[in-house]
């Protein structure tokens, strides 16, 4: 069986797996999602979440941040270490930062707000099915602002490269905060859609690998105001 | 008892308005007719001279109603078994060693003293159980605080006050003890006493220290219950009222968006931001407060959703403030003018400068020939900025959307 998102979505629609604890809000995403994906199954809390998810393998499955059983959180570690393959696309409503920032850590790909709007929301599914990375505006800006604090000490022995955003990524990022969409920003910065996506990529990898302690006090702090 | 005389005992009502403690003192005032501060004065003295009126004092707290009230708090807590359980249980052992103390050092005074003030604290903790919820809140935050129960805050010189005083009472009656038996042979009551007191701790200690905690549980359920109790009328107040006036106008989409936007913000201010309900600064010190404020203020009026990034953070100046006010009229302009509906507002707070980034995925316009009007509010966004050295670029084109880019210099700037 192909396993990677993109080979199984050739030809096909995405197949969704919903993880969500509101019963309201899972039938609202069902509706706005309705024919154009494949759902095949769904989840209210964690424990059951990681086993069917595991079971049936779909493409993305979409996370609640907010659930019983451990969070989001609980279902990331329990399903990627064995089926890396699956990709996860975190919704929350709480846009707590640490709670993003811990998510996107775990190795969610991207990461919406429950306000956003139904083609948002499959334009987001069909994104994180072809391997790339969401990122809502929040989510730039929470970026943009933990790795703003330049001149940090980035821990010994490690890739210092993982502690810094390029200058081209930040531009990125900036114009995805002010509300661009990726097309967009292609056009303004004069590249092409692709290499915005692998900016964001790359932005989302060094999020998940950097060891910036940093990334961890700034959501902290954020908690606080 | 005169019947005349047991007829003013039943109509008498503590105060409510006029007490410090339990408002007997108002009551006894009222129906003696005698002002109510001889009625405190005379009452303080007659309890230095003799410490029984602390103790028909705390009767009279149990036994006489409050105003607008004809049940006591005695009716209630003659069914608290639980308090009276509580109040036996460290009482009972409490005296029966007063007692043994007193005499084995024969001095009477001590049995003299203890006994009603013991008795009247453990009236006390019945008061405290067994009060109304009115009069419990009153207790909580008027009367113990007088004992200097609160440990956390201002309240420490208090403790430090009492400890003081008990340090003096103590050193006083070890010296009265010396004083009393010359001889060191004579001291032996002493410490019998103390061993004594000793004996007792370790017998009943353990079970005095169950009975705090429960006293303590007891307590912080009640905060809870109180907490619960605000969290359901806020609950109230402001989200089913909501649900109420969405319900109600739900053929007017944009009235509904509206009205479950600003629920949504005033909820999540109060859940993540630990703001009250309902009384958000109108007066924004901070750049992101200011923007969450225009934000508020335009998705009100407007009934259009703004989405706001902010990156970074500092204090509001003059200039600012006229960038903030730049930003409103861009936001306003595009709730009414794009048609779009969603406007974005990112800023960016950066060593030198600040910036602001307004943008909408509206209609958008030609700059040349937009109507005189909305050329106006263009000029007018421009102006605000460039008085205080800061600068203005209004990208747009038809079927694109619009952004309005707003630069400040900062004049207080961080290393």
């Amino acid at each position: 069986m192909s396993s990677s998102g993109e080979g199984s979505l050739i030809g096909g629609r995405p197949r969704i797996f919903l993880v969500e604890d509101h019963a309201v809000f899972r039938a609202g995403v069902k509706a706005e999602l309705g024919d154009a994906v494949e759902l095949v199954g769904e989840a209210d809390e964690a424990t059951a979440a990681v086993e069917l998810i595991s079971e049936r393998l779909p493409d993305v499955v979409l996370l609640d941040v907010h659930l019983p059983g451990g969070g989001g959180l609980a279902v990331l570690r329990g399903v990627l270490p064995h089926h890396p393959e699956v990709q996860f696309l975190a919704l929350s409503v709480s846009d707590a930062p640490e709670d993003v920032i811990d998510v996107i850590r775990a190795g969610a790909r991207g990461y919406i707000t429950k306000t956003i709007s139904g083609p948002e929301l499959l334009q987001a599914v069909y994104r994180v099915a072809a391997g790339d990375a969401v990122f809502s505006p929040r989510l730039a800006g929470f970026v943009l602002d933990a790795f703003a604090h330049g001149g940090a000490t980035p821990a010994a022995g490690l890739d210092p490269e993982l502690d810094q955003l390029s200058p081209r990524e930040r531009e990125v990022l900036r114009l995805i905060a002010r509300g661009y969409t990726y097309k967009e920003v292609a056009r303004d910065l004069t590249i092409s859609a692709k290499t915005v996506e692998s900016h964001v990529s790359s932005v989302l990898r060094k999020l998940q690998l950097s060891t910036r302690h940093e990334l961890t006090r700034w959501a902290t702090d954020r908690r606080l105001v | 008892m005169p019947p005349h005389v047991a007829r003013r005992l039943r109509t008498l009502r503590r105060t409510e308005d006029n007490r410090v403690l339990g408002g007997v003192c108002g009551a006894v005032s009222r129906a003696t007719g005698i002002d109510v501060t001889w009625v405190r004065v005379g009452f303080v003295l007659s309890c230095i001279a003799s410490g029984i009126m602390v103790f028909v004092y705390a009767v009279a707290w149990l036994m006489i109603p409050l105003e607008g009230q004809s049940t006591t708090i005695f009716s209630r807590a003659i069914k608290d078994k639980h308090g009276i359980r509580l109040v036996l249980a460290v009482e009972v052992p409490l005296l029966i060693l007063l007692q043994i103390i007193a005499g084995t050092l024969h001095v009477a005074y001590i049995g003299f003293i203890s006994w009603p003030t013991l008795l009247a604290a453990g009236l006390g903790v019945l008061i405290w159980r067994n009060a109304d919820e009115a009069e419990k809140d009153f207790i909580d935050h008027e009367v113990v605080p007088l004992l200097g129960n609160d440990f956390h805050g201002q309240r420490r010189h208090l403790l430090i006050l009492r400890v003081a005083a008990g340090v003096a009472i103590g050193g006083f009656g070890i010296a009265l003890l010396v004083e009393g038996h010359t001889t060191a042979a004579a001291l032996r009551p002493v410490g019998g006493a103390a061993l004594l007191v000793a004996a007792a701790i370790v017998v009943f200690g353990p079970w005095w220290l169950t009975l705090v905690r429960d006293l303590i549980a007891e307590r912080q359920a009640r905060v809870r219950a109180e907490e619960r109790a605000q969290m359901a009328a806020h609950v109230h107040d402001s989200v089913l009222q909501t649900l109420a006036l969405i319900q109600r106008s739900s053929d007017d989409p944009q009235n509904v968006v509206r009205l479950a936007r600003a629920q949504e913000r005033e909820l999540r201010a109060w859940l993540f931001e630990g703001h009250p309900p309902g009384v958000i600064s109108e007066d924004a010190t901070m750049l992101a407060e200011g923007i969450a404020l225009l934000q508020r203020q335009v998705e009100a009026d407007h009934g259009i959703a703004v989405q706001v990034v902010v990156v970074g953070d500092c204090e509001l100046d003059e200039p600012l403030r006229a960038l903030l006010d730049a930003a409103r009229e861009a936001t306003v302009n595009a709730a009414k003018w794009s048609g779009a509906d969603q406007v974005s507002i990112y800023a960016e707070v950066e060593p030198e400068t600040v910036e602001l980034y307004v943008r909408d995925r509206g209609q958008g316009f030609d700059r040349a020939s937009v109507p005189e009007d909305r050329r106006g509010i263009a000029q007018s966004i421009e102006s605000r900025v460039t008085r205080f050295g800061g600068e203005a670029v209004i990208r747009s084109a038809p079927g694109e959307g619009a952004e309005v880019q707003l630069f400040m210099p900062r004049r207080e700037r961080v290393k």
